[in-house]
This record gives structure tokens, sequence and C-alpha cells, in this order.
């Protein structure tokens, strides 16, 4: 395998980590919270698309339409019953816990209905394999899908936040919640709406991650939730094309350092890129300087 | 003159009010102790929760340690299994060095000592960069730090032979020692033959100590300038405090007796392995801490000693328990935090008052 091909899987890894690392930052940018079950929504999508495609016998591109649907609906409820009674709790880290509570509770419904062993995911996107090089380099179709995917979100959702009205609202409501309400948002519309969003995205992220890596547990989605979120840090939370650029260099540092350093040790990597590009820059690459007022 | 005065008195108010919580602390562990021994003597205890008295130990330390950071020092921290981690590793190391050389007990306490010291040096290196993060930022950096120290645990070969230690990070045949040369950290194997010297007793005696370093630091004049750091930062610093100075104490202290748990977990074990110290430990630390109430030591001592005990004592609804552990977690969390529901409470509760015809004005 060549340097080439690794970062080829590197960019592929990526593209998933910066889909999940959207969802992670819009909903932390607007409810500043970390959501911890972020990452189970990704699990939940990937079963749902698993299910209807080997049980229902639905056509692919239908599945992931009601995956998407059905993580949609998970994420406005989650957000409504365990997150929005403690929005304005005296600590922050009493919806932190909740949220922990949440993904605990995702993860034994999920090993409740499906089991503790791994399911075999299936083929969703069949499309062909593309051939570099006279064969030297080979992009499979679901990489092209998931690179493909991952710029067309991202340039969407820019789109979203800066043209359209919610997505004014959106940056509205994450600037000043108060003031925001003063001028007429509707808060918890807009939230809602952040956490279907990023909901949404996460069921696409569980397709292409399972395509990628085909097995399915109740804990798939933990370690890429997480991985996902330093992603979000890296790239300065917050922001959109932060979060996309965080996410692809963090799945390229994990493959090539797998690759060329020690398969063990490329977490311990990852997370120390993270750690020396917080203590050059704290808030990420592309996050604001606040200034802290007396 | 007069303002002074009361000043000093309500300093003294505060003071006795805190030596209160304090010897009430040690008054509890004291009294669960007496009971666990009797009922131990008596053989009225299951066998199950026998297992779980020293692991209960091993937590409520972690949760008080945790409780300095979070409460005291007002920072999130998501790496406290990472120093369990290092606790853990080198005592259990360096009992297996020492072996039948010594005595258990005095290889015992020498080995928390090792542990305490090795994890509180990790908690210094680690918090020098860290605390210079504020907030979620730190949060992920400490997770972050948790994991690099599982990771490279995992690959780690040590052996011992009569030249010394040989180190690898690849695998064991690299250690190159002599033959009769004893292996004893072996990668993702971990540590066997670890000791079993930890009892309730000593996990007892531990969290007394535990107890005194934490209410001592936080009943102290340094313990007072840490809250105050937690408080208002700017206005800590523009009255001459050390900010980073006094969270790194409160920080290496914590890691610290973070490490004295790892030591107590470490030696209840035949096996010792990284698994065990991943980011959902830290978590689970946390909610002892959070549900427990931040900065209350009695609350994160309850509040381990129940989320400990319940899984198991939940075993009977096999596949469910873990299901109704996490719905209880959401159900306390939204009862005892979200301001609708303490509205709701004070509401009943004077409503309550009233109906007795107590003084509804003069109680709290």
């Amino acid at each position: 395998m060549s340097f080439l091909t690794y970062l080829k899987d590197g960019i592929s890894l990526g593209s998933v980590y910066a889909i999940i690392a959207l969802g992670y930052t819009m909903v932390y940018g607007i409810a500043k919270m970390l959501n911890f079950a972020h990452g189970d929504v990704i699990m939940v999508g990937a079963y749902v698309v698993l299910m209807l495609l080997t049980k229902a016998g639905v056509p692919g591109i239908l599945a992931i339409i009601i995956a998407m649907a059905v993580c949609t609906l998970l994420g406005i409820t989650i957000e409504k019953v365990a997150y929005r009674p403690l929005r304005k709790a005296s600590s922050p880290l009493a919806v932190l816990i909740t949220a922990i509570g949440v993904s605990y509770l995702l993860q034994n419904v999920a090993l409740l209905i499906f089991g503790a062993d791994g399911k075999t995911f299936v083929d969703v996107i069949k499309i062909p394999s593309l051939s570099l090089g006279g064969g030297k380099l080979i992009i499979s179709g679901t990489t092209i899908v998931t690179i493909l995917a991952s710029i067309v979100i991202m340039i969407c959702l820019t789109m979203f936040v800066n043209k359209t009205k919610q997505g004014h609202a959106m940056q509205a409501v994450s600037e000043d919640k108060d003031a925001a309400q003063l001028m007429g948002v509707n808060v918890n519309g807009t939230i809602s709406l952040t956490f279907a969003i990023g909901s949404a995205l996460a069921a696409v992220a569980g397709v292409l991650l399972c395509s990628a890596y085909p097995i399915v547990t109740p804990y798939t989605g933990a370690m890429p939730g997480i991985k996902a979120f330093v992603a979000a840090v890296f790239g300065g939370i917050g922001s959109i094309p932060g979060a996309m650029i965080g996410g692809i260099l963090l799945g390229v540092i994990e493959i090539l350092s797998k690759a060329y350093i020690s398969s063990q040790v490329s977490d311990a990597i990852v997370f120390a890129v993270l750690i020396i590009v917080l203590l050059v820059k704290p808030t990420g690459l592309f996050g604001k300087n606040i200034q802290e007022k007396v | 003159m007069n303002e002074k005065q009361n000043n000093h008195e309500i300093i003294r108010r505060m003071r006795r009010k805190s030596l209160r919580n304090s010897l009430l602390n040690y008054g509890i562990v004291i009294v669960v102790f007496a009971i666990m021994q009797t009922m131990i003597a008596t053989g009225h205890i299951s066998s199950l929760l026998k297992g779980l008295l020293v692991p209960l130990c091993v937590y409520v330390i972690a949760a008080l340690s945790l409780n300095l950071v979070v409460g005291i020092s007002g920072e999130l921290s998501l790496g406290h299994a990472g120093f369990m981690c290092i606790g853990a590793y080198t005592s259990a190391f360096f009992s297996n060095v020492v072996g039948d050389s010594m005595p258990d007990l005095p290889r015992f306490i020498l080995a928390i000592l090792v542990g305490a010291v090795f994890a509180g040096i990790f908690g210094i290196l680690i918090g020098i960069p860290v605390l210079r993060l504020k907030g979620d930022y730190l949060a992920i950096v400490t997770l972050a730090f948790g994991e690099i120290i599982k990771n490279l645990l995992n690959v780690l070969y040590v052996g011992v032979d009569s030249h010394g230690l040989h180190f690898s990070t690849t695998s064991a045949m690299d250690l190159n020692m002599e033959p009769t040369g004893r292996q004893i950290v072996k990668g993702a194997l971990g540590i066997s033959g670890t000791p079993k010297n930890s009892t309730f007793t000593i996990g007892v005696v531990l969290i007394i100590i535990t107890l005194i370093v934490v209410q001592n630091l936080v009943n102290s004049r340094s313990g007072r300038a840490i809250m105050s750091t937690r408080d208002n930062r700017i206005a800590a610093e523009s009255i001459g405090i050390p900010v980073t100075k006094y969270k790194l104490l409160a920080f290496s202290v914590s890691a610290s007796l973070a490490g004295v748990a790892g030591v107590l977990y470490a030696h209840n074990l035949a096996t010792l392995n990284t698994k065990k110290f991943d980011y959902n430990t830290s978590i689970l630390i946390l909610v002892f801490v959070v549900l427990g109430g931040i900065g209350n030591m009695t609350g994160s001592m309850i509040a381990a000693v129940i989320l400990t005990a319940l899984p198991e004592m939940l075993r009977f609804l096999n596949n469910y328990r873990m299901l109704i552990y996490a719905i209880v977690l959401i159900v306390i969390m939204l009862f005892n935090w979200a301001p609708a529901s303490l509205d709701f409470r004070s509401r009943m509760r004077e409503r309550l008052w009233k109906k007795h015809g107590s003084d509804a004005e003069g109680g709290r």
C-alpha cells in the first residue's frame, strides 16, 4: 500500500468525522453543551438502515432517508425531554451528565433489541470503484460518496446558516439567547431545529461509517463520537469550516499513524496532536477569540 | 470596629460549620465501617456485597478526589481514570518487583505511596499545560490525556532480571532479558500476579486519609484561595492570588488521591489491565460527583456507594439493569437540577410547612 492509498483512506475516514463534527459543533454552538449522546445517534441511524435493508427490503436511498427522519425525531425528542428542562440549571455540568445518561440509555436499548455481538453491515452504496494511475490507486464507491457527501453537506450548511432566515436565527441564538428572544426569535424552535439537523447528519454519518467499517454494535458510535468532538474542538468549536477541516485532518493523522507508526498508539497520537494544537491556539484552528470581561 | 467584629463572627461561624461537616463525614465513614464489620462478623452479608466492599472504597476515594477539582477548583476533568491508571500500574509494578522480600503490610504502604507520588507527578506534568485552558476545552484535553496514558500503557513491556529493568514498546521478545528474567508489564495483557493486599479495613483507612487531606485543604488558606479562583478568576488575580499555582495544587493533590484509588483497585485483582481505565470510568466518577452535589463531600461518598452498588443490586433484572440505571440517572438529574423541578419542590415544601403551621417565613 502506498502513501496515496493511506491518504485516501484518511480523507475518507476524516470526511465521516467531519460530518459528525458538523452536527456536534452546531449543537455545541447553540446549546453550549457537550452532547455525549450524539455518537449514539449515529449508531441508531446505522441500525435503522441495516434493519430496513435486511428485514424490510427497502431500497438503499429510501432507507437512508427514513433513518434520517428517525434520527431527527430522536434528536428533537432527546432535546425536548432531557436537555431543555436543564437549560437554565445552575451548573452546566447538569446537562452534561444527563447527556451521558441519554447515551447509556440509547446504548442499552440497542443492546436489548439487537444484542451485544456485531451485525455485519450490508452494502448500501453500490457505485463502481474508480481506478487511477493504471490500478495503482483504487478509490471505492463508498469513499467517493463519503467525500462528496461531506463536501455537499458543508456547503449546504454554510449557505443555510448564512443565507436563510432560520440560519440567522441560529446565529442569533448562539450569540445571545435572551437578546434573540427579545428580537422575536423563537429560541426553542431554533434549538430544536439545530438538534434536528445535527441528528439527521448523524444518521448519514452512521451509514457512511458502517459502509467503510461494516460492523455495527451498540457501541459503534461512542468512540467516533468522541473523536468527532475532538475534531470539532481541533477546528475551533462553533465553526463549520473548522469542523470540516478538523475532521479531515484527524482522519488523515489517524490513518497515517496507524500505517507508519503503530496501530495501537494511533489514538494516542491523535489526542496528542489535539493537545498541541490547543496549547498553541487555545480556541482551535478557526475558533473565535473571546475576550473575558470583568 | 463593629463591622470588623461582625466579620470575625461570620468567619467563626463558617469555620464551625465546616468543622461540623468534616466531623460528620468522618462519623459517617466510621459508623458505616462498624456496621459492615459487624455484619461480616455475624455472617449477615452476601458474598456479592462482600466482593463489592473494596471497589466501593475505590470509587469513594476517586469521587472525593475528583470533587476537589470539579467542586472546589471549578474545573471539569474527564481524565481522572488516567491518574487512577498511573497509580494502579506503578504500585502493582512496585509490589511485583519487591515481591516477597518484604512483609505484606509495609510493602503495601510503600506501594500506596509509590502510586500516590507517581500520579501526583503526572498531575503536575499534565496540569501545567492543561490548566491554561478553560471549560469544555479543558475537559476534552483531560479526556485526551487519559486516553493517551491508557494507550501508551497498552504497548508497554517491562521485564526485570539481574541486570535491572528492561523496557520495550513493541513486544515481550524485544526485552532482551536473561532466561531467568521476569516479565512484569505485558503490554495489553497488563500486570498479573499482584498480591491481593487490599482489604475493606485498609480501604476505609484510605478513605479517612483522603477526607483528611481534602477537607483540611478546603478549609485552609490555600483552599479559600482555590475557591476564590473558582468563583471569580479575575477578581482573585487582581488581589494577588497566583491562580495557576493554586489550580495546579488542587489538580495535583486530586491526581495523587486518584492514584491512591488506583492502588487500592490494582491490589484487589489478580490481573490488571488498562481496559477499566478508559474515559467511561472518568465519566462515571464525574457522575458520582455531580449527582452527590458539586463540592459536597458527603454527597460524593453517598453517590459513589449507591451508584456502584445499584447495578449489582439490579442484577436480578438481567439485561434491563443498565437500562434502568440510565433512566434513573436521567430522572435524578432532572429532578435535582431542572429549575422547574426545583421550583415545584420548594413550593411543595412551603405548602407542607404552612399546613403544619410552623414558621413558614422563619424557615429557610
